[in-house]
């Protein structure tokens, strides 16, 4: 329960964090630690060379820009969950802090982190693709931008680099009106989700626009449910076409089966929480 | 192994030190500046037992490196009482039986002191939401809100101050 020896690195600007990540060496960032340090431990990862970004200047912001919200690499879970800036616009991610994990981890733990560590039932992926967020891939050769819905790869894997980092997330913030909803069933309050469902929509005319949802617990990463929310675009919201889809995405979905929790139950789940969340969400929208 | 220099305050007293970056601020809390009132249960932050307070925030020890405390103000259980006697909140512990074996309590009073410096008058729902990760295995939790409950009420009566950082 001791971390192997490493080399430790602790730059306070951006650019010699990007130079060591360059160098090829075995090399992790550590932001909050909260799951870098726990694998640590128990000896799951043993990098060569950590790289504290801690005291890197100007990273934890949380701010309005041209219409996005953006997040920078070191703002903290429980920053970001106070913020009035979140509060006001992602009411969704303000209401989904309440399910992530605990305040003395929310003190430490870092969005960027936690979405670079990429657990399959973290809630953060799945939002970051309803809210069709931008990553903000870095290196010291430049940025790249990549949109949520094509960071994630699998289980702890990410399109991130070893020479590069996340260095912001950028949200669009959602037009006025728009409907949001986010339900979770985990063991314990804080735990990592057994299924994480989260949409926003619209309501125009008595038809639902513009429908993005995204579950979490059911695979090896985050996704949308790009077929239902095909089937709800211009559909008139009620219990029959809600209970429709979230049948075919239940039937669609093929969760891991652990001695815990059968992949049927993280089905059962699925088709009771989608249309609550959906009905949620239009209760939400702007008429 | 190398090790860095290091320079921080705990409990109001300014220390200096070398370590190697492997060792967790839990270890060397305990083995270093030896003041073992902070507890390691699971090293790997779920039981909540090693929570100390840096930069006025409750954390886990066992998730942060010493080498990362370089220049910190970190206040552990030790820090909390005063020649006059124990904090508000420990009192509050000791009368509500808040504590039977008393592994997970400097944990759970890093969070009671997080908790009531920000919200002094906090709903039961506010104290469960606190503690929601500090795991007890002898007091079935409500003896320790009945505690947290009773503290604010006693700091709130003496207008007494707390802050997070150290007296």
């Amino acid at each position: 329960m001791k971390p192997s020896a490493f080399e430790y690195e602790c730059p306070t600007d951006l650019n010699a964090v990007l130079g060591f990540l360059g160098e090829g060496t075995d090399t992790r960032i550590l932001a909050g630690g909260q799951s870098l340090v726990p694998m640590m431990n128990y000896r799951l990862v043993a990098p060569e060379r950590l790289i504290d970004i801690n005291r890197v200047h100007g990273l934890d912001y949380v701010r309005e820009e041209d219409g996005q919200i953006a997040i920078g690499a070191l703002a903290r879970h429980g920053d970001i969950k106070a913020s009035a800036l979140i509060i006001t616009h992602l009411p969704i991610m303000a209401e989904a802090y309440g399910w992530i994990a605990h305040a003395a981890v929310r003190n430490r733990g870092t969005l960027c982190g936690n979405l670079c560590h990429a657990d399959p039932a973290s809630e953060m992926p799945a939002l970051m693709q309803v809210l069709g967020a931008t990553m903000v891939v870095s290196k010291s050769a430049g940025s790249r931008h990549v949109p949520a819905s094509e960071f994630f790869l699998g289980t702890y894997e990410t399109v991130v680099g070893a020479d590069e980092m996340l260095t912001e997330v950028r949200i669009p913030i959602p037009e006025a009106g728009t409907g949001w909803a986010f339900q979770e069933v985990a063991m314990r309050k804080g735990d990592y989700a057994w299924c994480t469902v989260a949409a926003t929509l619209r309501v125009t005319e008595g038809r639902i626009t513009a429908p993005r949802i995204a579950v979490a617990g059911l695979a090896d990463h985050a996704y949308r449910l790009e077929a239902q929310e095909a089937e709800l675009d211009g559909a008139a919201p009620g219990a029959d076409v809600f209970q429709t889809v979230a049948h075919a995405a239940a039937e669609a979905a093929d969760p891991p089966d652990t001695e815990q929790i059968s992949a049927d139950y993280r089905r059962d789940l699925l088709r009771t929480l989608l249309p609550r969340v959906l009905r949620a969400a239009v209760g939400r929208a702007g008429h | 192994m190398m090790k860095t220099a290091i320079s921080f305050t705990v409990n109001g007293r300014t220390r200096e030190a070398f370590v190697p970056p492997r060792m967790l601020l839990s270890d060397f809390i305990r083995h270093e500046l030896e003041l073992p009132g902070t507890h390691v249960g699971c090293e790997h932050g779920v039981c909540g037992s090693c929570n100390v307070i840096v930069d006025g925030k409750a954390v886990r020890s066992c998730l942060m490196f010493a080498v990362q405390a370089d220049g910190s103000d970190i206040t552990t259980v030790e820090g909390y009482s005063t020649d006059a006697g124990l904090h508000p909140i420990q009192q509050a512990f000791w009368e509500e039986h808040g504590l039977q074996c008393g592994f997970c309590t400097p944990g759970m009073l890093a969070a009671a002191k997080e908790l009531l410096a920000a919200n002094p008058d906090p709903s039961d729902e506010d104290i469960r939401e606190a503690i929601s990760g500090n795991l007890c295995r002898c007091t079935g939790y409500e003896f320790i809100i009945n505690a947290i409950r009773s503290a604010g009420k006693a700091m709130r009566e003496a207008d007494i101050q707390n802050t997070l950082q150290p007296v």
